[in-house]
């Protein structure tokens, strides 16, 4: 399979983060899959000139696009013109390039939340128009419309993320190359459901301090981050805490919030990232799946039950109360 | 005038570049840069909470996101007049490192060696290595490169949670204390990757290249073993045959904002070096100021404190998103050479003094500073204190500004904020590609990359590969530059 990969305005961190898949050797495994790189922009030898003439020949339909990888938003800016990214040597707006390619790939997919909202891109007022493939944050449509379907007659498949995780790239690639992904493998926001069906809570090392809602106070307090430092975990589509990043970690064994960075309109909460908004004293933003009430009886229930253990320790930065070694009588 | 050529798409750079050249008589008579993707992050961020910089620039850029990191928490950490725990200091140092030398290693392995793979070099001495070594994604480095970095920046999954977009870089320190069992970890994995450098790079220890003090010695390290005994020999025998100590010159001025801080004092030295004395000044940030005359964006030049990102696609004479600053008026380098030129390293010193920067002298410098950083990571490892505090808190004042100046791996960083109301009213960034890769001034002066590319043979129009050896021994971070 032909896989062509450009950039438009994002950071390239979902690039970055690719080369950190924890394969011994991924750009051997790609290949072993089937998978050839026509084109990547900081993989490739191809320059200039050799590298426009690849992309006029995968546009016009001589050389076969079977994975389109799109990295970054659209950028729509200024006045609908896409000046704010003209594809260097090209003299033309990416969106004109991104529209013609993907009217010819077998699959488009969307890496980041970038491509495939818009993300961090279009927070604030959104100064270059910037918007997703095919969803312009919540909303379905994007650069491509909400009607768009690649060959293959699959929507945009958002591999959403900022940045994006190595094994949800490689994983989705890999499935498509080997014939094992359908539109049953995507759920109701055209993510991957085989880290989209988890959420972030999952997993999450600090579980036993959310039991309990011991909760952190300050930067690099080790309690449960949800009560007061925006922790998103309970609500956010991702298995981060279950397939670890760069070898161990995950935001929240960082020490700090999810922000639900793979969830559409992530970029502007509507609060600081980093504080949760509360009515009276409850956090707004509770678990999806739970009942109101039910939540706040058992947090009083449970703050009422907490060990001294979990406490002291949610608000120190290393274990400063340890487990007690009791004789139980069983082995 | 001559001919004139576009370059574009310019790959295997982060981001987007394109390069207008004119020619005549074959060669470049004057080079126009241009960074063509402008996304807006000074206007993001007006408006919002001040703490919530720390979760937008990071994604300016996904190559150097801690370096941005770094700079908006010194900037919040002015602001709030912290002070970091000595742990705080040793963890933000230790994640830093680790993205600045990951960098190093992906631009050398991954961005800049593959052009030596290139048909247009067959029939030299030392293609057939170099192909078989450094062709772009099929070549044995790309195999065994790609992994050993995933591998070291397993450093950041302890640190830092992930990488690239932490946020555990605070104004008070780190939000990710280390325990002690943590700690033979991240040594483990730095004496690993201190094995593959070694072992694959140098052919030598360390301490070794960290030891060579002069152009002579490194030429004699060199002769001393077979070029394909390491990839830093292949290099030079390469840089040997090819001339690139004496191409990619720009002004010799160096800027580098200090790198490393531990109790005030950094690792490698602030300042700034002027090359009429071949002696380091002060470096002082109030003679920034950031020219627009050839930038699509509208105002007068002024300092970051008052800067104003008003973008202006019609603008005439204007041919970049990239805004030109300028120091005290003139045209500063930054990178790794700067950074070990204003430290006083003798082999940089050395180097510059022989031929001026160069192709040779910006590659040797950062293959120099993995030699040398790797080495104080293992140090600041050791110096962690488990149990001992990782971050000060404080309260966020409502006014109040704030300057984060640290090294990125493409060197000078800068983050100035101005907050007001308890809000931002004011975020400037001047990036390292800002100061390299500037359009020309008010004056016409061209900047750092311009001047760099002026009088290089450009015969073959559709890959001149003098010009692309030049572009990208600054290892140019596009999205960076504009942001
Ligand atoms: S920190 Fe977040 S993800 Fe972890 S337990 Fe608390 S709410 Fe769940
Ligand atoms: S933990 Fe949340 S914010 Fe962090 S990467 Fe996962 S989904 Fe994104």
């Amino acid at each position: 399979m032909n896989l062509l990969w450009l950039q438009s305005g994002g950071c390239g961190g979902c690039t970055m983060s690719l080369l950190c898949a924890d394969s011994s050797d991924l750009l051997g495994s790609l290949a072993d899959a089937g998978i050839r790189i026509l084109w990547h922009p900081s993989l490739s030898e191809e320059s200039g000139a050799e590298a426009l003439d690849l992309l006029a020949a995968c546009a016009a339909g001589d050389l076969p696009v079977d994975l389109l990888c799109v990295e970054g938003s659209l950028l729509r800016g200024p006045d609908g013109s896409g000046r704010f990214h003209m594809l260097g040597g090209s003299g033309r707006p990416m969106i004109a390039w991104v529209q013609e390619l993907a009217a010819r790939a077998r699959y488009t997919l969307a890496i980041g939340s970038c491509a495939a909202w818009g993300g961090v891109t279009a927070a604030g007022p959104n100064p270059a128009g910037a918007c997703g493939l095919q969803y312009d944050g919540e909303a379905a449509g994007g650069l491509l419309g909400a009607d768009y379907r690649s060959a293959a007659g699959l929507p945009v498949i958002n591999v959403a993320g900022c940045p994006t995780h190595p094994g949800w790239v490689v994983e989705t690639l890999m499935a498509l190359a080997l014939g094992q992904f359908d539109g049953d493998a995507l759920d109701a926001l055209a993510r991957p459901r085989f880290y989209a069906d988890q959420l972030v809570h999952h997993g999450c090392a600090r579980n036993e301090y959310y039991e309990f809602k011991a909760s952190a106070e300050k930067p690099s307090d080790q309690g449960c981050l949800m009560e007061n430092m925006g922790c998103k975990g309970t609500q956010a589509h991702a298995d981060c805490n279950l397939r670890p990043w760069n070898g161990s970690g995950s935001c929240t064994r960082g020490g700090y919030a999810c922000i639900s960075c793979t969830e559409p309109g992530f970029e502007e909460p509507g609060h600081p990232f980093v504080q949760t908004p509360k009515v009276a004293g409850i956090p707004i933003g509770l678990p999806s799946d739970m009942p109101k009430a039910w939540f706040v009886a058992l947090a009083a229930l449970s703050k009422s039950a907490t060990p001294r253990r979990v406490r002291d320790n949610a608000v120190a930065d290393h274990l400063a109360v340890t487990p007690a070694i009791r004789r139980t009588g069983l082995k | 005038m001559g001919e004139r050529i576009v370059l574009g798409p310019f790959n295997r750079v982060e981001g987007d570049l394109e390069v207008q050249l004119e020619v005549a008589d074959g060669r470049v008579a004057a080079a126009y840069v241009n960074s063509p993707l402008f996304r807006g992050f000074e206007q993001i961020l007006r408006g919002k909470d001040p703490r919530d910089a720390l979760v937008l620039v990071p994604r300016i850029c996904g190559i150097c996101s801690v370096s941005q990191s770094a700079a908006a928490a010194a900037a919040l950490r002015e602001a709030m007049g912290l002070a970091v725990p000595a742990n705080g200091e040793l963890a933000g140092n230790l994640v830093l490192a680790a993205e600045n030398l990951a960098d190093h290693f992906t631009h050398f392995y991954l961005f800049f060696m593959p052009d030596f793979a290139r048909e247009a070099y067959a029939g030299r001495p030392w293609f057939d290595a170099a192909r078989a070594r450094f062709k772009a994604v099929h070549g044995s480095a790309a195999a065994e490169a790609v992994p050993a970095r995933a591998a070291f920046l397993q450093l950041t999954g302890i640190l830092a949670g992930k990488w690239p977009h932490t946020l555990s870089l605070q104004p008070g320190g780190s939000a990710r204390a280390v325990s002690a069992a943590e700690k033979i970890r991240l040594y483990a994995l730095l004496r690993e990757f201190r094995r593959w450098l070694e072992r694959h790079t140098f052919g030598d220890t360390l301490e070794t290249i960290a030891a060579l003090d002069s152009a002579d010695a490194l030429a004699a390290w060199a002769a001393a073993r077979a070029p394909a005994s390491s990839d830093l020999r292949l290099f030079l025998e390469i840089a040997d045959d090819l001339g690139l100590a004496r191409i990619g010159r720009a002004t010799d001025r160096f800027i580098s904002h200090g790198a490393y801080p531990l109790a005030g004092t950094p690792l490698f030295a602030r300042g700034v070096w002027q090359p009429e004395t071949a002696t380091v000044a002060a470096f002082d940030p109030d003679e920034i100021r950031e020219d627009l005359s050839h930038a699509w964006m509208q105002g007068e030049a002024r300092h970051p404190w008052r800067g104003l990102t008003e973008p202006d696609a019609d603008k005439d004479g204007a041919y970049s998103w990239c805004k030109a600053p300028r120091l005290a008026g003139r045209v500063v380098e930054c990178g790794a050479l700067a950074r070990q030129v204003v430290d006083g390293h003798p082999l940089a010193r050395n180097l510059v003094a022989r031929d001026g920067a160069s192709v040779l002298a910006r590659v040797v410098c950062r293959l120099l500073e993995l030699a040398r950083v790797v080495p104080a990571m293992e140090a600041w490892v050791q110096a962690l204190q488990p149990g001992e505090p990782f971050c000060a808190q404080g309260a966020l004042p409502d006014e109040a500004m704030g300057c984060g100046l640290v090294e990125a791996a493409r060197g000078a960083l800068g983050h100035w904020l101005v907050i007001r109301h308890g809000r931002i009213a004011g975020y400037q960034i001047i990036a390292p590609t800002t100061w390299n890769f500037s359009p020309r001034d008010a004056a016409g002066t061209p900047g750092a990359l311009e001047q760099a590319l002026v009088g290089l043979p450009a015969d073959d129009a559709r890959v001149p590969l003098a010009v692309q050896h030049v572009v990208r021994s600054f290892d140019p971070c596009m999205v960076c530059t504009v942001h």
